[in-house]
């Protein structure tokens, strides 16, 4: 990519990653004032509320800004988010950005499992059904994917819960470490098995998606002019997978499955509410449930910056192994159908 | 017919990459998934209606039997509290005697009510966008492109969560949510039809033939249009219905005594480690089973009325 051209989509991308920011920050504002629950009530309790001094409500209220206009209240906001300061989480009495960090760190493991696991069988069953298409490994394989996308994710968790952890008990009932521990005794392996089967319910709810999506993949680069050549050469199945289909099929995979990350996140705070597992999708239950506006505001913007990322890094990606949506990107024709024309023709189509 | 289906099968993989329009009935949120034929051997049109019909028969008494059933749902028999599933009592009750079949199908009714108010909502605000997107010129394009982009780039839990804290739980902070949050993806379809309609020999034709605006609008691009938007709805049932058991079991949605799969699930946490694993397993694969339900009736549905599909 030439420096100029490089540099004008490096800017482009980070102005689009502000404007997203900004119009995600409006939204969960309005949002989160649009809210009937008084904040005052929700965080003192009800006894404390009605024994409390009209000073001390007018103190509270004052403290919490209940009655300063929208516009205002987001502007401070607004100002202290830049200067860093994403506020105190009412419901985990810490700075807003302590608390995400810890919480991130947990999820993290889980996530980044997730991701990989689900993509990796996810891509593997994908190209076995495309193989075997029609015959009955194909058939049970999207069988599994139709079903698997009917079924919710936090009902495949409790599941899981009671066949492993309450009847087998091969794994804990919940947390991310064991309890009674000081972080220090906490070894890697603990942090590892409690952090399997969550992961695992993740995955194999992930795993449709990408496997119906390679399958189709496949199928194409399987019927194509390249393929039928190499088996006229007397190439095996095998080898034409590995010598023509990995590099065709594989990137796609991966950009899929960097766009897919929104929905791990989304099944990730189902998972971690089922699994009692601290990570950031329960602090986003807690804050939500809890009326603790500041965390709630923070993990949307969060969670918003790491769909973002995936996505650029998809867009990346793609450009940087297939050099026809490259160059269309670089003439500045991003949108519209040119760049898809030109692969349907490609393809052979 | 052949390269339109080879143009869907790899391009959802560049999703964000293009804005350019799609095939018919291809949604990308990614979790397009639901949406694909099961079987692609029946080539019978009597015999797809016909399973439309009981598909959709099936569906109707699930959502009848449970309005009539909603009292007895709440009704508890200390006497037969925390009852394993048996011949008479299959489902089991729970550790308040509760019938657990009783409550599921009520649950059932309920969840069915919700996604359909909140689907047809969202399957409304997706027509409006997306034709606005496709007919009112570059700027409202650009706008409500961007919208879809803002909607789907905070995840969808996330936004849930977010609007039902905005709105207040219970009936309709949920139903609001689901409506408010489901119609991206069709919007896209739309807008994409839309345009190819535009595009199309007859409508050029129609023009030339100095046919008005309105008078293509309603000859050509409604009749082209409104099957994709019929079939969308109902293949938004499913990811309504399943939000709204999700967010119900998060604690944002129904109250726990309205019946609903939703609360069910999230009360038989407590139990689960007691042993009391029909708890959940029932009423979960009844949620499931009416979501296949119902996407089944969706892919049949087109077969029935798309012309390019109706040969599966």
């Amino acid at each position: 990519m030439p420096g100029a051209a490089m540099l004008r989509f490096s800017f482009q991308q980070l102005l689009k990653f502000i404007l997203l920011l900004f119009a995600v920050s409006i939204v969960v504002f309005v949002l989160v004032s649009a809210s009937p629950v008084d904040p005052i009530q929700a965080n003192v309790g009800q006894t404390a509320y009605i024994n409390m001094s009209e000073a001390k409500r007018a103190q509270l209220a004052e403290y919490w800004g209940t009655n300063t206009p929208l516009i205002e209240r987001y502007l401070n906001w607004f100002g202290a988010v830049l200067h860093g300061d994403l506020g105190t989480s009412l419901r985990y009495n810490a700075p807003v950005a302590q608390v995400i960090g810890q919480r991130f760190a947990t999820s993290a493991i889980l996530l980044a499992l997730a991701w990989t696991i689900s993509g990796i069988i996810g891509f593997c069953l994908g190209i076995a059904a495309a193989v075997c298409k029609d015959h009955w490994p194909d058939r049970c394989i999207k069988a599994y994917c139709f079903l698997l996308a009917s079924t919710p994710t936090f009902w495949l968790a409790l599941i899981f819960l009671t066949v492993f952890s309450v009847l087998l008990g091969w794994f804990p009932l919940g947390f991310s470490q064991p309890i009674g521990l000081a972080a220090g005794q906490v070894s890697i392996f603990d942090t590892i098995h409690h952090a399997v089967l969550p992961a695992l319910t993740l995955s194999i709810i992930g795993v449709a998606n990408i496997a119906l999506h390679t399958r189709e993949k496949t199928i194409d680069v399987l019927q194509s002019d390249y393929v039928r050549l190499a088996r006229s050469r007397g190439e095996g199945t095998a080898s034409i997978i590995r010598r023509h289909g990995l590099r065709n099929i594989a990137l796609p995979a991966v950009t899929l499955q960097l766009a897919a990350i929104s929905e791990i996140i989304g099944g990730s705070v189902l998972v971690e509410q089922v699994f009692s597992y601290p990570g950031l999708g329960q602090a986003a239950v807690t804050a939500g449930l809890g009326s603790d506006v500041a965390l709630l505001a923070a993990i949307a913007l969060f969670s918003a910056a790491l769909v973002f990322v995936g996505n650029l890094a998809a867009n990346l990606l793609y450009g940087l192994v297939d050099p026809r949506i490259r160059r269309t990107r670089l003439k500045g024709r991003r949108f519209g159908r040119s760049p898809r024309k030109i692969e349907d023709s490609a393809d052979g189509a | 017919m052949v390269p339109k289906r080879r143009a869907t099968a790899g391009m959802l993989n560049s999703k964000t990459l293009f804005n350019g329009h799609r095939a018919a009935g291809d949604y990308d949120t990614g979790m397009n998934i639901l949406h694909q034929p099961l079987i692609n051997n029946t080539g019978n049109r009597l015999r797809t209606l016909v399973t439309l019909t009981i598909t959709s028969i099936i569906l109707i008494s699930i959502v009848i039997a449970g309005i009539y059933l909603y009292g007895t749902a709440m009704h508890t028999d200390f006497a037969a509290k925390s009852l394993g599933p048996s011949l008479t009592n299959p489902f089991g009750s729970d550790w308040m005697g509760r019938n657990m079949l009783i409550r599921t199908v009520a649950g059932l009714a309920t969840s069915i009510l919700v996604g359909l108010l909140a689907a047809t909502v969202s399957a409304a605000i997706a027509f409006i966008l997306g034709a606005t997107a496709a007919l009112g010129g570059k700027k409202a394009d650009a706008a409500i492109t961007w919208l879809i982009d803002l909607m789907l780039g905070v995840p969808h839990i996330v936004l849930l969560i977010l609007i039902s804290f905005a709105i207040g739980r219970g009936f309709w902070g949920i139903t609001i949510g689901v409506a408010l949050t489901h119609w991206p993806s069709l919007a896209r379809v739309i807008r994409a039809e839309i345009l190819q309609c535009q595009e199309s020999n007859f409508v050029a034709c129609a023009r030339q033939l100095g046919r008005r605006p309105l008078q293509i609008a309603r000859d050509h691009m409604l009749p082209y249009v409104f099957p994709q938007l019929l079939v969308g709805l109902i293949l938004l049932f499913p990811h309504a219905i399943l939000h709204e058991a999700a967010l119900t079991f998060l604690g944002f949605g129904l109250s726990p005594e309205q019946p609903s799969i939703g609360i069910i699930l999230s009360e038989s946490m407590g139990h689960l480690s007691a042993g009391m694993w029909w708890l959940a397993l029932f009423p979960g694969l009844a949620l499931i089973l009416v979501v296949l339900l119902f996407d089944r009736a969706g892919s049949l549905l087109r077969r029935l009325i798309d012309p390019y599909r109706s040969q599966e």
